[in-house]
């Protein structure tokens, strides 16, 4: 029996046909990604209530094991786990039941096509140290985010009460106007690299010499669409200051207000998975996925450098942005609803959609070996006249209130 | 053989939901049921080699269309109580022969020749290097740049008739005397 040629696209696994051997493979990478991301979000949670506590001059979480409350997270899963699960007398008992499953499958399945590590090989068989390597590699992860959005909608209407529903439509109205800049800034690092898969994207920012760090990973010719590629994931995936959807003091508890128990649990969940998928996106994007300096002195195909150091240096970068999401999380205040729509779509899919503009000049310049020192100042220079073109054209927010009146 | 597994497990899914779409008394459940269509028809574009196809019928139809769709029934409402009888009369009888003429229509296009020329919709995939993603690039930047373009033209007019619509201008009109009385 042979792969059906989508599978076989990418990883090696699948080149000499479909054995035990390889379905073996193949259900423990399935586990092993599933239990890795679980493992995540409990580090996550336990880290960011820790920091946050450090920086407001707070001890944090410190009870449940040990000194540090490593356990904390793990506490808390039971516990809600143990609680009854309620479902409201106006609410749509199927919907109210399916919603917390269509949030957190997407989740994990946006997590399959994170590159963790570099080619290895198991019982006998190469393969990457990824789960999924779909021809259609980032598509994924956008498909993924327009089926979780389902979750948070039907979540908030099946509810049957009105907090709810005006959170989940927030929800889906943030989510849809920050999907444009999201796929914007991911198309400049598209043009860049020429694939759609992970695994070409990682392979084409490999580790060559320390100027890789500047050269090679994507994070500084596209440094542009690396900020808003940040900013619309943190949007993207309802994260201070973005959180609107469960602004406490507007919506009582958002979509999430009729959950109780082990739902409400996974909402929770699906919320943090969707925070660590995109870090470790943009890490595989932009910063270089498992790419970094080898450990010289051992030998290039033991286990240490094929195995260890690309997920050391991996998850390094991971830890990296997360602290970025946390210190952001405790730093920034709550955004206004006008000003999150006037974030996405004034400023936002406007650079973004300038920042591609640019890359592809620049790039076509590159091909045809043009002049670097005219045609980039030229692109720069043009993409400014059209931004400040498009400033122009927009009505003053003064005008906007006498509309209003 | 996996192929045609899965086609029959997909197929069926496919249209048991489609069914469901029809018959479906709530709003809000015909349209999860729509979604389930289009993605099971997605998975058949994959067992069909067609990724780029499937990813764009996630993205575009189930991951856009359908949650408008949603939206607008769940901002008017779901009134469970809508009334049954039809305004245009001979409506049923109309739908039922037109839908037959369609199958049989399809039924028949599909023993012959495409007026496209290609005998199969699939051929072309195995041909050539690189791949789905890439080929449907190629093809869609070379031989069909211009309907691509002209297509972009007219989804960019829709976009701006819509906001000229939408957007109020400075002068009161009677719509919105009525909304501040």
């Amino acid at each position: 029996m042979t792969a059906p040629q989508s599978l076989a696209a990418g990883d090696p696994l699948f080149a000499g046909g479909v054995d035990p051997a390889v379905v073996l493979i193949l259900i423990i990478k399935t586990v092993a990604a599933f239990a890795l991301l679980m493992v995540l979000v409990l580090f996550y949670i336990w880290f960011m209530r820790k920091v946050i506590a450090d920086m407001q001059n707070r001890v944090g979480p410190a009870r449940a094991g040990g000194r540090y409350g490593v356990l904390q997270t793990l506490a808390d899963g039971i516990k809600l786990f143990f609680k009854e699960q309620s479902v409201p007398d106006g609410a749509d008992p199927f919907v109210f039941r399916l919603a917390p499953y269509l949030s957190i499958i997407p989740a994990f399945l946006a997590f399959s096509i994170i590159p963790i590590g570099g080619e290895v090989s198991i019982l006998g068989h190469t393969t990457y140290l990824q789960l999924a390597d779909p021809a259609i590699g980032v598509l994924l992860l956008l498909a993924m985010s327009g089926i979780g959005l389902y979750g948070v909608m039907l979540a908030g209407w099946s509810s049957g009460s009105k907090y709810p529903l005006l959170g989940s439509v927030r929800a889906s109205a943030q989510l849809l106007s920050y999907e444009a800049a999201f796929g914007l800034a991911i198309v400049a690092v598209l043009l860049h690299s020429g694939t759609l898969s992970t695994r070409g994207i990682v392979d084409a920012q490999a580790w060559t010499s320390w100027d890789s760090f500047a050269t090679s990973w994507y994070w500084t010719v596209a440094f542009v669409s690396f900020v808003i590629f940040l900013i619309a994931a943190i949007a993207e995936t309802n994260h201070p200051p973005f959180d609107l959807v469960e602004a406490e003091q507007e919506l009582v508890g958002g979509f999430v207000t009729e959950y109780t128990g082990i739902r409400f649990a996974m909402f929770f969940l699906a919320e943090f998975m969707n925070l660590i998928t995109m870090s470790a996106i943009a890490v595989t994007l932009f910063l270089g996925g498992p790419s970094g300096p080898a450990l010289g002195f051992l030998s290039a195909t033991g286990t240490v450098n094929t195995w260890l150091m690309p997920m050391f240096w991996f998850f390094t970068k991971l830890l990296v942005l997360l602290f970025g999401t946390v210190w952001v999380r405790a730093s920034l205040p709550r955004m206004r609803y006008d000003q999150l729509m006037d974030l996405g779509w004034k400023w936002l899919i406007e650079i973004a959609f300038v920042a591609v503009m640019v890359t592809a000049v620049v790039l076509v310049a590159r091909n045809e070996a043009w002049n670097r020192f005219v045609v980039v100042p030229a692109a720069i220079g043009g993409a400014f006249c059209l931004l400040g073109i498009l400033r122009l054209c927009m009505p003053r927010q003064s005008e906007l209130i006498e509309e209003e009146v | 053989m996996s192929e045609v597994v899965i086609f029959f497990i997909m197929a069926s899914i496919a249209l048991c939901a489609a069914l469901g779409v029809v018959l479906a008394r709530n709003p809000v459940h015909s349209a999860l049921l729509l979604v389930t269509v289009l993605i099971s028809i997605a998975v058949l574009f994959i067992i069909q080699d067609a990724q780029l196809l499937a990813a764009v019928q996630v993205i575009v139809y189930a991951g856009a269309i359908v949650v408008l769709f949603l939206f607008v029934i769940m901002l008017l409402g779901v009134d469970e109580k809508e009334s049954l009888t039809e305004p245009v009369k001979a409506q049923r009888p109309v739908a039922i022969v037109l839908g037959l003429v369609v199958l049989a229509e399809v039924l028949f296009l599909a023993g012959h020749q495409w007026a496209t020329g290609a005998q199969q919709s699939r051929g072309s995939l195995q041909v050539g290097d690189g791949g789905n993603v890439e080929r449907v690039a190629r093809s869609l930047f070379t031989d069909f740049l211009w309907p691509f373009e002209v297509t972009a033209v007219l989804l960019v007019a829709a976009v701006i008739g819509s906001v000229v619509l939408a957007r109020r201008s400075n002068k009161p009109t009677i719509d919105d005397e009525v909304e501040t009385s």
